[in-house]
């Protein structure tokens, strides 16, 4: 009885589920088929560094979608930016803590750059950052002609991509095999989780808002918050939380936050909903585009810096088809093409399960080919599910 | 009974979560007819005829649909319209690149195996522009068209096709009162080719006019159907029927409590659209005081709105010249926000093109406007922003179970007022007001009327652009009259009439 209830529910709530229901079949999934090698510590802290040079784009670029464009450029760019990274720690000798801000600067000053076009003349984004794109692709391969690949040496740059957080509370009797500061932020994550889940409720309620069922809601804390236990139980047993995904979880919450609680935030959506209307109601969509572009580059700016610093090198195909990743994990995360709509935490699952297909299929020893095929399939999937779910919504 | 009627709707029922839009009801129509479906804001007629329409198939709503005989279970548009039907929706639905007979046979499309017969097209195209008494070349484009041209070419549309039954969801919402006399004698005209018609209107005088039943919708229920022959129509009846209560006065009376202080004043206003290449406002001067309502009057495409855009911020980017002057100040706007700043607000008159944001909730486009009041430290104050949207909401009586409804789901009528309460929110010196009352039934017309008149009485000043002349008439302390962008006249509202006004207009 209860059962039936919770199905219905769970039904006509499909479209804020599906994402994560995906996400568990592909883990439990490629578990069974790779004999649990899949979640192997290893291959799960792997698996999440790799994701955050994706997911990092995948954020900005969800940004520019809901504002109905597109910037092709972000890939050259973040490899090309890479490249500079990696100059001016092997050539130069710059210290790591002056490059790293400096490149996020260059990044924005990129993004700026294509903005400027596409807010100022009307040039469709699609054609100002295709020039990008060919732009920084030269550029790239200028910056590493004379060398071929640029080997980086600076230790703590390479930290950035390799690191692991220390562990605060080490001790040799209590769990002597885990990382025991990381399963304290697991515990912390899932208590503010919780707590502001039921609050957040709570203030819903107050107010007479339509809230998910209980039965429902219980059951997707439930199954966030084990998620999160074990994601945090994996990493405590290989080497704790790495810098890249510390880096990646604060880029995410820092959106997050941004485009949920704030002025700027809500301008970005509604500029995305009807451009029009938002000018009209004295929004200034030309400073929201240059702000989202300014934006996109700038953490174009920072995957390049996670690539570079994870591979300790910048190499001539840095960066190579990474916009394309990061749109399609956008649109796996339910942004969608006719603007105003898509989260960033969307998107960051997206880009989890887009890396979980390719880091499942290599552990399956499946060929590329194949790997294409099957990524555009569950593209297309996820969109077509996208679709289908709003009709449901708004019937 | 059922010998003449060419539709029967039995105890219709369709839900939406949190709304029954319509609760058992029971809409029959003659053949041959024209029937006005008529009711307040949100009463379900929309959603009827798009039960009707097969826009929500059948199995999403509970009754029977009787046409032609026979029992329709129509599961898309498509089925009803091979079955005869054809609807003209609330908002225009042409492609505006195209050229009309494109748009005539969109979907369509006269070909042999899939290559398109373009002279028979246009031929055919010709005819039924005839029909609807259009005399233009069938090659123009839709965007180059008036509203009221193009509502014709939307009926052309529909008559292209074999229809029986023809459904017009507020055509004269936007038209202007020549343009509604031409629809309404077309009507006639086709009725007597024999074609039945359903019109949903808010405009009482039309129903009089033309009606021969009328149906009333109330909270989604049938309430009574009145037949003009035995002469049930009348505006008193219709009002009582439509919003449960009498109304004596349609326009609510006013102590006229103006001051001498010259709050906006505008001289020698000119602007020059680029795009089109041509001067759309030339030499324009006007002034308004501190709680007066000035009526800005004139045909559709008199420049009145354009003239409006140009003050708040320009966001089209004509070439402006002309002074602007706020509370004695000289300004110049380069943005809208800026006009905003200076306590200026516009109501657009397309609320659906560049008024709302469809896809967000009530709350959020109530508060879009003025979001930095709600922001503390960086933050929006989520329960300020509650309360100011609940607030607003429920002063403007907008009709919904919640909030968080997103404005895509509201009738026409109550997506207006999300529209005036986001800028009453900011709470203007100046509320410029396009058409503020488009589409929006007798009863909330009397709010905002009334609402009016109480803005201008805590001291606000208001601009109403309108194409009622009524309206214009009844509202006003004073009107000016525009005609193709210039400023034939001005009239202090106890020497304003009908015919004078309108002589104006057609300077
Ligand atoms: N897709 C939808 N989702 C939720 N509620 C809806 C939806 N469509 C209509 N409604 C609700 O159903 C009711 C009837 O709406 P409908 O559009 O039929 O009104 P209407 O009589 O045409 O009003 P108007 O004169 O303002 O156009 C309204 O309360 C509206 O908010
Ligand atoms: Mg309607």
């Amino acid at each position: 009885m209860i059962f039936k209830g919770l199905v219905k529910d769970l039904k006509t709530h499909i479209k804020d589920y599906g994402m994560f229901i995906a996400l568990f079949v592909i883990i439990v999934l490629f578990s069974i088929l790779t004999d649990g090698i899949f979640i192997s510590p290893r291959n799960i802290s792997n698996l999440l560094n790799q994701t955050g040079y994706i997911a990092v784009i995948a954020v900005g670029m969800t940004l520019v979608i809901v504002i109905r464009h597109i910037d092709l450029s972000v890939g050259f760019l973040s490899g090309f930016l890479g490249a500079i990274a990696a100059i001016a720690l092997a050539f130069w000798n710059v210290p790591a803590f002056i490059v790293v801000p400096s490149i996020l600067i260059l990044g924005m000053i990129a993004g700026l750059i294509t903005a400027y076009p596409v807010a100022k003349l009307g040039i469709p984004a699609f054609v100002a950052s295709l020039a990008g794109w060919l732009i920084y692709r030269g550029a790239l391969l200028l910056a590493t002609l004379r060398t071929g690949t640029i080997i980086i040496t600076n230790k703590g740059f390479n930290a950035i991509g390799n690191g692991y957080i220390p562990d605060l509370f080490a001790s040799d009797t209590f769990l002597p095999d885990m990382h025991k500061f990381t399963l304290f932020i697991g515990l912390v994550a899932i208590a503010w989780l919780v707590y502001s889940s039921f609050n957040a409720r709570k203030n819903k309620i107050k107010y007479n808002f339509e809230v998910v069922p209980f039965d429902l809601f219980i059951l997707k804390l439930a199954f966030v918050s084990v998620i999160v236990a074990i994601v945090t139980w994996i990493l405590a047993g290989y080497n704790g939380l790495s810098w890249t995904l510390v880096i990646v979880l604060l880029v995410v919450g820092i959106y997050n936050f941004i485009t949920k609680k704030t002025v700027v935030g809500r301008h970005i959506y509604a500029v995305g909903g009807n451009p029009e209307a938002a000018e009209l109601s004295g929004i200034d969509v030309k400073k929201i585009t240059f702000l989202v572009f300014g934006s996109m580059g700038m953490l174009s700016g920072l995957s390049g810096i996670l690539f570079a610093s994870r591979l300790q090198s910048a190499t001539t195909t840095a960066g190579t088809l990474l916009e394309l990743d990061a749109i399609a994990a956008a649109y796996i995360g339910g942004v969608s093409a006719a603007g105003g709509v898509g989260s960033v935490v969307g998107s960051l699952i997206g880009a989890i399960v887009y890396t979980s297909l390719t880091s499942g299929m290599n552990l399956m020893g499946i060929d590329i080919s194949s790997q294409y095929i099957v990524r555009g399939a569950v593209l297309a999937g996820a969109v077509i599910f996208d679709v289908a779910t709003r009709k449901i919504g708004n019937k | 009974m059922s010998n003449n009627m060419i539709l029967e709707m039995k105890g219709i029922s369709k839900s939406f979560p949190g709304v029954k839009a319509l609760d058992e009801v029971t809409f029959s129509v003659k053949e041959g007819e024209i029937h006005c479906l008529v009711g307040e804001n949100g009463a379900g007629k929309s959603t009827l005829m798009k039960v009707l329409s097969g826009v929500y198939p059948h199995g999403n709503y509970s009754g029977d649909i009787v046409f032609s005989g026979e029992v329709q279970k129509f599961a898309h548009i498509s089925d009803s319209e091979k079955a005869g039907i054809a609807i003209i929706y609330q908002e225009l639905a042409l492609v505006p690149e195209l050229s009309i007979y494109e748009n005539i046979f969109l979907g369509h499309e006269i070909h042999k195996n899939g290559i398109l017969n373009w002279n028979e097209t246009i031929k055919q195209a010709g005819e039924v522009l005839k029909k609807v008494g259009l005399k233009i070349n069938p090659e123009t484009q839709i965007k180059d068209l008036g509203v009221g041209k193009q509502q014709l070419v939307e009926i052309a549309k529909a008559l292209s096709q074999d229809v029986k039954i023809l459904i017009l969801d507020e055509p004269t919402a936007a038209l202007n009162e020549d343009d509604c006399d031409n629809l309404l004698q077309l009507l006639r005209d086709l009725k007597k080719q024999g074609v039945t018609c359903i019109m949903i209107t808010h405009k009482l005088k039309e129903i009089i006019q033309i009606a021969d039943t009328v149906t009333v919708l109330r909270d989604g229920k049938s309430i009574c159907t009145l037949d003009a022959s035995a002469g049930e129509v009348s505006e008193n009846l219709l009002i009582k029927n439509m919003v449960g209560r009498e109304i004596d006065n349609i326009y609510p009376n006013r102590e006229h409590k103006i001051s001498d202080e010259i709050v906006l004043e505008v001289n020698n206003w000119s602007a020059f659209d680029t795009k089109l290449g041509r001067k759309v406002l030339d030499n324009i001067s006007i002034n308004l005081k501190k709680g007066e309502i000035i009526g800005f009057a004139g045909l559709m495409g008199a420049g009145r709105t354009e003239f409006a855009r140009s003050l708040f911020g320009n966001p089209d980017n004509y070439i402006v010249s002309g002074e602007l002057k706020i509370n004695g100040d000289i300004k110049s706007f380069n943005h809208p926000k800026d006009a905003v700043k200076a306590g200026l607000a516009y109501l657009s008159e397309d609320r659906k093109g560049n008024g709302l944001i469809l896809q967000q909730s009530i709350m959020e486009n109530i508060t879009l406007a003025n979001l930095k009041e709600l922001e503390k430290n960086f933050v929006i104050d989520t329960n300020a922003e509650i309360k100011i949207a609940t607030e607003y909401s429920k002063s403007l009586r907008v009709k919904t179970p919640s909030i968080e409804q997103l404005v895509n789901n509201l009738s026409g009528g109550n997506q207006q007022k999300v529209q005036l309460a986001k800028w009453l929110f900011v709470k203007p010196h100046v509320l410029i007001l396009d058409e503020p009352t488009r589409g929006i039934d007798v009863g909330a017309k009397f709010e905002i009327y009334t609402l009016m008149n109480e803005l201008v009485a805590q001291g606000m000043s208001i601009i109403m652009i309108s194409s009622e002349l009524p309206e214009v008439l009844g509202m006003s302390d004073r009107i000016y009259v525009v005609s193709e962008g210039r400023l034939t006249g001005e009239k202090h509202i106890s020497e304003a009439t009908q015919e004078n006004i309108m002589q104006l207009a057609t300077n």
